[in-house]
């Protein structure tokens, strides 16, 4: 679960590292009064969304008067921000945050992640700060100053010190180099991230470190014993397909195509969807249902990928070991009673009791393109969203 | 000889008393699976499908002799059955809990490398379907059905891709010496390394399928693995060629974020390393069949 960069400013404060004054605003009046409070002579409105590469796009953007502020805000409020990571979606901004404008000696990037090599948590910085991590990698791979984290014991000071001094801080900064250290890694661990990002953590002309962006990714596994965190969820930066599904415990991801696909297991999901482009269509989305497939499933499913109205025909590929296919055979027609499918619906069933699981569907009366293989399955797929395509044009412009 | 499983391998059920666990130890069972006990706190003394229930896995192991335990305890408890299980000498785990914290995985590793390596229980999984070596055991909730016994061994990170992989063989009238799921999580206990290095041993298997998706460097790491030190032929199929960066597909550990870790990449480099790739989810069986000739 991702947050704003407001919060994780909050969180990461609260563990030791240090901000510049600012305060969250949901309209230009109440940003430019924020400003007013904070005083100073020079504020940045930043817009609030779960997507960084913020500055490039127009979300961030300085401002020294009542005037700029309201402009700024109003060039925000209310539009979707498109930046490289949100798609051409964009996402929405309905909160931004008026920070104190700090003045910047240097900048640099600092990011603890899961390491996957390692299987502990990593720190990685780097002295060229700004730079989006990708980007230094490729341009200044030598800048990168790596340490991971010895589980048992935690982030020693002795580790900070070395990442301090591997990025040339001025000896007299180090401690409170340590510090911010120290800080990011306790809230990495004791609040279960995955990520923080801080980027830049500047060093200002008046010798404080401070955290002048923020990001934190939260373990969605651990958020049971985080309540706090969870209640930081903001619904309006998530696709409503994907919050509806995460919702009903199915895992959805909308994706730019045209053939809908119903799956049991996230490995066949995704090979499912990989047949579908090898067999010259488009997925629209990864759906895995779980192992088990009931029908009550299977018609949320149905509903779900319904809901994208870009879908134009709907693969189901079930792989039934312990549930029998008889079984899920049964749960598709019911869904299909219930909910109105008017796409074509191609069902490939595979495992337990298959030839019985075919008979029911071909015995329901219901125009289901049934298919044996996974290949055959996503050829039929695409030849019947072609054909639809063809004949469904005018059938759709009548309705 | 299968890897880590036989016939007679004494297991136990961490969780024995819930509704899927208990579900899943009937058909171990009957199987053929030499289930012996069963560990809940506090549910000592009663029985589930005919095998005693005990309090602590030092217990069962104590009572049992058991040598091997399947977990099946809920999220925010599976971390702490797995080290109880590594400290009462367990020597084979399988996790199949689906959404452990990756932060108690990372524990979970630190405190297996309290014991030396001769004594060190082997994890596989979390977020996995088990093992099963055909005709002999089962440690886990995949259908028995559909493997046949023979000499393909298997290590995936999908349930149910491995299942279709299975059931292609099948088909083909091939069979599988054991077939091991490492599961979809980003901290596992085994890698595709450390069960390639099994399957390079193990005089029952004659070809290795690895089934692999996108994310994390585990691929990677079997490439250069295979490269320098297998000499059996080993099959892969790869999911996720259409997946978008940085979205979790499913698997919590499915989810590109750097480089090497999409399925095109992780294609070129173990093709590069003398891997027969199979391009699409169809062929796995038929690729496997083609290097068996």
């Amino acid at each position: 679960m991702d947050i704003h960069e407001y919060q994780a400013k909050d969180i990461l404060s609260n563990f030791g590292v240090d901000i510049a004054p600012g305060a969250l605003s949901y309209s230009p009046e109440q940003a430019a009064y924020r400003a007013r409070e904070l005083g100073g002579e020079k504020w940045v409105v930043k817009a609030q969304v779960h997507a960084g590469g913020r500055g490039k796009a127009g979300g961030v953007k300085v401002c020294s008067s009542d005037h700029e502020i309201h402009e700024a805000c109003e060039s925000m409020f209310g539009r979707k921000l498109v930046t490289h990571q949100t798609g051409p979606q964009g996402k929405g901004i309905y909160r931004v945050y008026v920070e104190s404008a700090v003045s910047i000696a240097r900048e640099i990037y600092l990011g603890l992640v899961l390491d996957r090599s390692t299987q502990r948590v990593m720190i990685v910085a780097s002295g060229e700060g700004g730079m989006e991590i990708e980007d230094i990698s490729m341009e200044k791979p030598d800048s990168i100053v790596r340490s991971t984290v010895e589980p048992a014991v935690g982030l020693q000071d002795f580790q900070a010190r070395e990442i301090a001094f591997d990025l040339g801080i001025d000896d007299s900064m180090v401690p409170q180099m340590v510090r911010s250290l120290r800080g990011c890694y306790r809230a990495f661990r004791d609040l279960d991230a995955t990520m923080v990002e801080v980027n830049p953590l500047v060093i200002t002309h008046d010798n404080r470190i401070i955290a002048l962006d923020a990001k934190m990714t939260f373990d969605d596994n651990a958020l049971f014993r985080h309540p706090q965190i969870s209640e930081l969820r903001d619904k309006s930066q998530e696709d409503p397909r994907e919050s509806r599904a995460a919702d009903r415990g199915l895992s959805y991801v909308g994706l730019e195509g045209n053939i809908g696909c119903i799956v049991n297991g996230a490995g066949l999901a995704m090979a499912t969807m990989d047949t579908i482009k090898l067999a010259g269509g488009e997925p629209a989305n990864f759906l895995d249902i779980g192992g088990g497939a009931t029908p009550e499933r299977v018609a949320k499913a149905f509903r779900l990928v319904l809901s994208d109205e870009n879908v134009q025909a709907i693969l189901v590929n079930i792989f039934a070991g312990i549930n029998r296919c008889d079984w899920v055979a049964e749960g598709v027609v019911a869904a299909l009673k219930e909910v109105e499918v008017d796409v074509p619906v191609i069902v490939r069933l595979a495992g337990t009791n298959v030839e019985e699981g075919q008979r029911i569907l071909a015995q329901s009366g219901l125009p289901i393109i049934r298919a044996s293989t996974l290949m055959e399955a996503a050829e039929r797929a695409v030849g019947a969203w072609k054909n639809d395509l063809k004949l469904g044009a005018n059938a759709r412009a009548l309705k | 000889m299968s890897i880590f499983l036989d016939r007679n391998t004494p297991v136990i059920v961490q969780g024995i008393t819930g509704k899927m666990a208990r579900f899943h130890a009937k058909d171990m069972i009957d199987y053929g699976t030499n289930v012996v006990g069963g560990v809940v706190p506090g549910k000592k003394g009663q029985k589930v499908e005919g095998v005693p229930v005990f309090n602590t896995v030092k217990e069962a192991v104590d009572q049992t002799s058991a040598e091997a335990s399947l977990v099946f305890v809920p999220p925010p408890f599976a971390a702490d059955s797995i080290m109880e299980a590594a400290d009462a000498g367990i020597h084979y785990c399988v996790c199949i809990t689906d959404g452990i914290p990756a932060q108690d995985m990372i524990r979970v590793k630190r405190y297996m490398r309290r014991y030396p390596k001769d004594k060190r229980m082997v994890l596989t999984g979390p977020n996995c379907a088990g093992t099963i070596s055909p005709g002999k055991a089962l440690l886990g909730i995949m259908p028995g059905h559909i493997y046949l016994e023979g000499n393909v061994g298997i290590v995936g990170r999908s349930g149910t891709l491995g299942y279709e992989a299975a059931a292609q063989l099948k088909e083909l009238g091939l069979g599988v010496s054991t077939s091991v799921g490492i599961g979809g999580d980003p901290i596992n206990g085994s890698s595709f390394k450390d069960i390639l290095e099994r399957f390079e041993n193990d005089d029952q298997t004659e070809v290795i399928a690895m089934i692999g998706e996108i994310g994390g460097p585990q691929e990677a790491e079997a490439a250069d693995y295979i490269r320098e030190h297998v000499t059996k032929p080993v099959v892969a199929y790869v999911a996720g060629l259409t997946a978008p960066k940085g979205r979790t597909m499913g698997h919590a550990g499915a989810i590109i974020s750097a480089f090497g870790e999409s399925a095109s990449e992780k294609v070129e480099i173990l093709s590069s390393a003398g891997v027969n790739v199979a391009e699409n989810p169809a062929v796995i069986g038929s690729t496997i069949a083609s290097v068996m000739q």
